[in-house]
């Protein structure tokens, strides 16, 4: 049974259709891509996933159960934990509190010091335990993915959407993610499911793809044949010979 | 020990001081400066933490004030006994409150619970035969006046209003730290900064606003009985909308919402009307304290702190804004 399982799903803003019956299954372990030109649709595809956004129709299961009747703070403790495009910290506190902010469906009210312990693993494993106490504003780009990322893990969640991980990253640091999402993947037992424009990156970790263009889905496969697929050159290369 | 440790210890022990070497009167004005402080504790929940503007927390001091009068007026219930009643009284409105309120933000929030506080006069004047309308309720000599005339373990009925509502002052603010420092309050500020990640985190945004207007108008509620209690009396006057002006005022210039500022707005809340009204005014002819220059010294607080505390925070390496 899939993981994850969206059916037909389609999410409308006024004239536009941002999403236009897409179905697409997640297996259990797998990392499975999401790609496509901006504005296919894919961090819609996300926030329809997490609840943020309600489909127009479509069915949407995970562990063969459905998740429109949960509300969107009740999608974490389900299982499923995600990161955004472009950093979603909370801006006034400390990396720490942002992290224990992630443990919040792990931990009792008014407990939230029990889950320090874990929090401080999850800090060591993702390499921000040096700057725990320090605020989020002002440290770097590619540590405040960081701590997005260990407030991701501390949820233990089975699935993890990973949007844009590497955005804003250098070349060396690309190839350092790739490795390194694999590892989460072994080391906390999950189901990856990535948004990412950087293709080195999506080919190389990536089992399955699926490729979104004006948020319809064009294809699906693994690396090769999603790179193979006529449609998915011709939404690529169309005017720019360059992109792919 | 920690530095807030330490500076707790230390704020105890002038508390503690303080009736020592003050006069009688100084006393009783410090008793209302306990009242200011446990409203603004709450406000620094509501406003600090959880990012609320409530311009209209004077309302819920008068809703904390009336519970406290009516119940030791008309019912016979003991000063001490209507505290926590206050607490729940108002704590139920604010939660009521709370649910509208999440439909609204910053400025909105700011100018509806503004009609709130400008309101709630008219409201105790219509139901005069419950509030006693614009006459109030007197409460001084009641039966149910603990200590009223002989006083209370050999202390000054004034001395013991002060230390009856800084023992509460006390007690709260430690609930207040303890709320704030705990996953409580942690989600408070996340839903403050973010509310898609606090989503995303699993934190409830409408539970924890909502929450955060309860707890603060229960604060506000315990103050409002303490000062209906010091001033044995209640009317629509002693809760003005100016009250709720100089709460928010009072919880801006306490350190931007921290608990830690409390008492600092909560003596200016008391005391710049007098520092100020030193100063003559411009027309002879007219007496009372100066506005103008009220609002002069507030405007150059406001501009000051940020640089004070700026100053401050690289000194301790740590951030001010939500800091606890």
């Amino acid at each position: 049974m899939a993981l994850l399982s969206v059916r037909d799903v389609t999410r409308r803003f006024g004239g536009i259709v941002a999403i236009d019956d897409v179905s697409l299954d997640v297996q259990p372990g797998q990392i499975v891509g999401l790609i496509g030109p901006n504005g296919a649709g894919k961090t819609t595809l996300f926030n329809v996933i997490t609840r943020l956004y309600r489909p127009d129709s479509g069915r949407l299961d995970f562990e063969g159960k459905s998740l429109l009747r949960t509300p969107p703070h009740r999608i974490v403790r389900r299982g499923i934990a995600r990161t955004f495009q472009n950093v979603e910290l909370f801006r006034t506190m400390t990396v720490l509190d942002n992290v224990l902010v992630g443990a919040h469906s792990r931990t009792r009210p008014f407990r939230g010091g029990a889950a320090r312990g874990h929090v401080q693993e999850v800090l060591d494993y993702v390499g921000i335990a040096g700057v725990a106490h320090r605020p989020v504003a002002g440290l770097p780009f590619g540590t405040l993915k960081r701590v997005e990322l260990a407030r991701a893990l501390v949820a233990e969640p089975k699935l993890l959407l990973l949007d844009e991980p590497a955005g804003g990253l250098n070349h060396e640091e690309v190839s350092e993610l790739g490795a390194f999402i694999r590892k989460l993947r072994e080391d906390f037992d999950l189901t990856v499911l990535l948004v990412e424009h950087h293709m080195g990156l999506v080919m190389g970790i990536a089992e399955r793809i699926h490729v979104l263009d004006f948020g319809r889905k064009i294809a699906e496969g693994s690396p090769d044949e999603v790179q193979r697929n006529p449609a998915v050159i011709e939404a690529y290369l169309g005017a720019d010979a360059s992109a792919a | 020990m920690r530095p807030k440790q330490v500076a707790f210890g230390l704020g105890v022990l002038v508390l503690v001081v303080l009736p020592f070497v003050l006069s009688d009167f100084r006393t009783v004005q410090l008793a209302t400066v306990g009242a200011y402080f446990i409203a603004i504790l709450g406000l620094d929940v509501l406003t600090g933490h959880s990012g609320q503007i409530s311009l209209g927390h004077g309302a819920f001091m008068a809703v904390g004030g009336y519970t406290t009068a009516i119940l030791m007026a008309n019912h016979g219930v003991r000063d001490l006994v209507t505290i926590p009643i206050a607490a729940a009284v108002a704590g139920g409105i604010g939660l009521v409150a709370g649910v509208p309120a999440l439909r609204l933000s910053g400025l909105y929030l700011a100018l509806a619970t503004f009609g709130i506080a400008v309101v709630l006069p008219t409201i105790l004047k219509k139901f005069d035969h419950f509030t006693g309308g614009s006459t109030g309720i007197t409460l001084f000599g009641k039966p149910t006046q603990t200590g009223h005339g002989v006083g209370v373990w050999g202390l000054t009925n004034n001395q013991w209003l002060y230390v009856l509502t800084w023992t509460i002052g006390c007690a709260l603010f430690l609930f207040a730290w303890w709320l704030l420092d705990s996953r409580f309050g942690r989600s408070l500020r996340a839903v403050r900064d973010s509310e898609l990640a606090a989503a995303a985190s699993g934190v409830n945004r409408a539970k924890y606003k909502v929450l955060a207007f309860g707890v603060s108008a229960a604060f506000a509620g315990v103050a409002g009985a303490l000062f209906a209690i010091n001033v044995a009396y209640t009317s629509p006057d002693t809760f003005p909308i100016t009250l709720s002006l100089y709460l928010l005022v009072g919880a801006v210039v306490g350190f931007f919402g921290s608990i830690w500022g409390a008492a600092l707005g909560a003596l200016l809340i008391q005391f710049l009307p007098d520092i100020v009204g030193l100063i003559p005014h411009v027309d002879p002819k007219q007496g009372g304290p100066t506005t103008f220059f009220f609002g002069l010294v507030l405007v150059v607080l406001m501009l000051a702190l940020p640089l004070v505390l700026r100053v401050a925070s690289r000194v301790a390496n740590r951030g001010y804004l939500g800091a606890r």
